[in-house]
């Protein structure tokens, strides 16, 4: 925080509430050592939201605080919000929290001038005691009921705002709402610096909650109205579409978890991307989102798989079917099933609930099986601008979220239910084609942001051992063939190919045999002019032979001459 | 009517009156307590005067919101009222005080 300020010279110095949502729409939380004035009608959180940014500043900011109630006593307190986990008791016994009740009649008799600082007195000694940071003043508007001289209230309220901001608390005030204006008695008028008011509306029988920060002197903050709910954890304000679009985005790839998918889109989804995967019924939708699942965890990655229509046992059957077990992941606690079904609870629970199991099981993966289901009894503007405040919410943590879309038959395919298509950025389009008696199931990648991917149609195969894409198979006029005409085709090319094949073999033999028998004919050639050197050869021998032999014989003749002359004396 | 005022004299009133330091309105209080107490309760009361600021635990038990605030802690029930005490009839309704017959 220090930097914050050292940085940015204007901005305030903030106090964390530590309430899911709150403190990111509110640039940080409360102004630090500020009154915040907290509107709102009976029954729409504000005690919740005190106790929260107590009881958060006592457990994750180590600030101590005083609660000072004017209608609930500390009892009754203590057990309203034991269902969330708090014990205020624990606290309270650990010096750590001070609950003050005060305890107001319903006619005070005045008889003259007084003010308020009985009550004041009673707020320092409970700050001194536990060495307080933090104070909620929780429906001071019983305070103004019990007394009947306005003027020395309103003084008296002026007083107490000036007197916590001087102790340098962090301070909010609770009000019911007037039926005009924020507060009963104006009291936003003596709250300069931090005013939120709560809402509570009914639409289509669904309860939703909203909160807005209404003035934040000197900070930026949302201008909006952003849902909240209050589940088992407390008080949660929903992911916000100020977020904006600055999230880091990713390079890395991850396995969609079907090899042939992965080549369709160059290897895969990018990490932090969400998918829709958009099919009427039993396309295939689910398979996909658990073969993702299974690779997922197989990775060793966690995986938040929210059932919106199935039940995880009967999802776990039904993939063991195509070979995947996902008990395996779900037993090794990689897997976590968020069963609910989509008309138990309204739009920004579900919403809620998804975003705190997000919050404490960190997934990297989530699949939403199907978005579609969040259609039920609410305004197609208000899924909308949830489902952007859902997928900004994985960006920003980087979850790869794969929404399942239901089509309703006789939809045109291409439209998804709530026009999520624009949100996300890959887009699976499944499709049954009806040909020959028979319905088949296709793929086709609609859309893929940064990704070179396939343009082809393919076929899109459930077997027992998972989900398989082949390259779809054309007939002579260009339609798509799938299942047994795809198998009646390829057996045809099949069997041409066969014929073409023999073919080429034959001729290729054919050329084999001419040319051994030109070898073999050259072979006689070569022995019949060898035949012929050797009796040449054999020619040529005798004559030399004879020609040796007539110049031997002329030698002795001479020979023989030679000696008749030696022994005739001349 | 005599038989009834005979049977208040029994009871010995008990005040408490709780201020925040000696300030204009404590001070006001505390005559206008003692001139109305010499008033109706001669010699059947007793008052006893805190100062929060000295004694701030009192505030809590008391559960005093206003100050000054006078508590009639005897004769039961106990009472509570608030203010300087100025406005006498408001006083003794809050107290309830029986004023004296003419």
């Amino acid at each position: 925080m220090a930097e914050i300020t050292t940085n940015l010279l204007s901005q305030l110095e903030k106090c964390p509430t530590g309430i899911v949502g709150f403190d990111e729409i509110s640039g940080g939380g409360l102004p630090l050592g500020r009154t915040c004035l907290l509107s709102g009608y009976a029954g729409t959180g504000k005690s919740l939201f005190g106790i929260e940014f107590i009881v958060h500043g006592i457990e994750q900011f180590g600030d101590h605080g005083v609660f000072v109630s004017f209608e609930e006593s500390p009892h009754e307190l203590a057990t309203n919000v034991a269902s969330l986990g708090f014990d205020l008791k624990e606290h309270q016994a650990q010096g750590r929290l001070k609950i003050l009740q005060v305890e107001l009649p319903n006619i005070m008799v005045e008889t003259g001038e007084y003010d308020l600082k009985a009550l004041f007195i009673r707020l320092n000694f409970a700050v001194q005691a536990v060495g307080a940071k933090r104070v909620v003043l929780d429906g001071i508007e019983n305070l103004f009921s019990a007394f009947s001289d306005l003027s020395i209230l309103r003084t008296e309220f002026r007083r107490l705002v000036n007197w916590l901001k001087e102790q340098n608390l962090t301070a909010i005030i609770t009000t019911e709402r007037g039926r005009y204006e924020l507060s009963r008695h104006g009291l936003e008028e003596y709250i300069a610096d931090c005013v939120i008011a709560l809402d509570l509306r009914i639409e289509r029988q669904l309860a939703t909650r909203r909160i807005r920060i209404v003035k934040y002197r000197g900070s930026a903050h949302g201008g909006d109205e952003y849902p909240f709910v209050l589940d088992s954890t407390g008080f949660v304000v929903m992911p916000i579409t100020s977020a904006g679009l600055f999230y880091e985005v990713s390079n890395e790839k991850v396995t969609s978890g079907i090899e042939s998918l992965d080549e369709l889109l160059a290897g895969g989804y990018y990490r932090g991307s969400s998918i829709l995967v958009s099919g009427t019924s039993g396309t295939g939708k689910s398979s996909i989102a658990a073969h993702m699942t299974n690779a997922s965890c197989r990775d060793g990655k966690r995986t938040l798989y929210v059932a919106m229509e199935e039940s995880p046992q009967q999802i776990e059957r039904n993939m063991r079917s195509i070979g995947i077990n996902l008990a395996q992941w779900r037993e090794a606690g990689l897997l976590l099933f968020h069963a609910t079904r989509p008309t138990a609870n309204g739009l920004e629970k579900h919403l809620a609930s998804i975003t705190n199991i997000i919050t404490q099981f960190k997934p990297d993966v989530v699949v939403i099986d199907p978005i579609s289901a969040f259609d039920v009894g609410v305004n197609e503007e208000t899924v909308k601008l949830m489902l952007i405040r859902i997928v900004d919410l994985f960006k920003n943590k980087g979850i790869t979220v794969i929404f399942n879309s239901l089509t309703v038959g006789g939809d045109a395919e291409e439209r998804t239910s709530v026009g999520l298509s624009s949100l996300v950025d890959v887009w699976l389009l499944l499709r049954n084609f009806e040909f020959g008696g028979e319905r088949n199931r296709a793929l086709y990648v609609c859309k893929a942001r940064g990704i070179a991917h396939s343009n082809q149609v393919r076929e899109f195969i459930l077997s027992d051992s998972g989900i398989r894409l082949e390259n779809i198979i054309l007939d002579e006029k260009g339609n798509i063939l799938t299942g047994s005409a795809r198998i009646l085709r390829e057996t045809q090319i099949v069997g041409a190919e066969t014929i073409q094949k023999s073919d080429i073999q034959r001729r290729a033999d054919a050329i084999k045999k001419k040319r051994e028998l030109l070898e073999a004919q050259i072979a006689i050639m070569r022995a019949e002019f060898e035949d012929k050197e050797l009796a040449i050869e054999a020619e040529l021998e005798r004559e030399r032979l004879r020609i040796q032999a007539t110049g031997v014989a002329l030698n002795e003749l001479a020979n023989r001459r030679n000696l008749a002359t030696i022994e005739k004396p001349l | 009517m005599n038989e009834f005022e005979e049977d208040e004299e029994i009871v010995i009133w008990h005040l408490c009156l709780y201020i925040a330091g000696r300030t204009t309105k404590s001070v006001d209080a505390i005559s206008n307590l003692k001139k109305l107490c010499e008033e109706y309760l001669q010699g059947r009361y007793n008052i006893e005067i805190i100062d929060l600021l000295e004694q701030p635990h009192f505030a809590e038990s008391e559960q005093i919101v206003a100050t000054p605030t006078l508590i009639r802690k005897l004769p039961e029930p106990i009472r509570k009222i608030i203010g300087d005490l100025s406005n006498k009839e408001k006083v003794l309704l809050g107290l309830e005080i029986k004023p004296i017959e003419k």
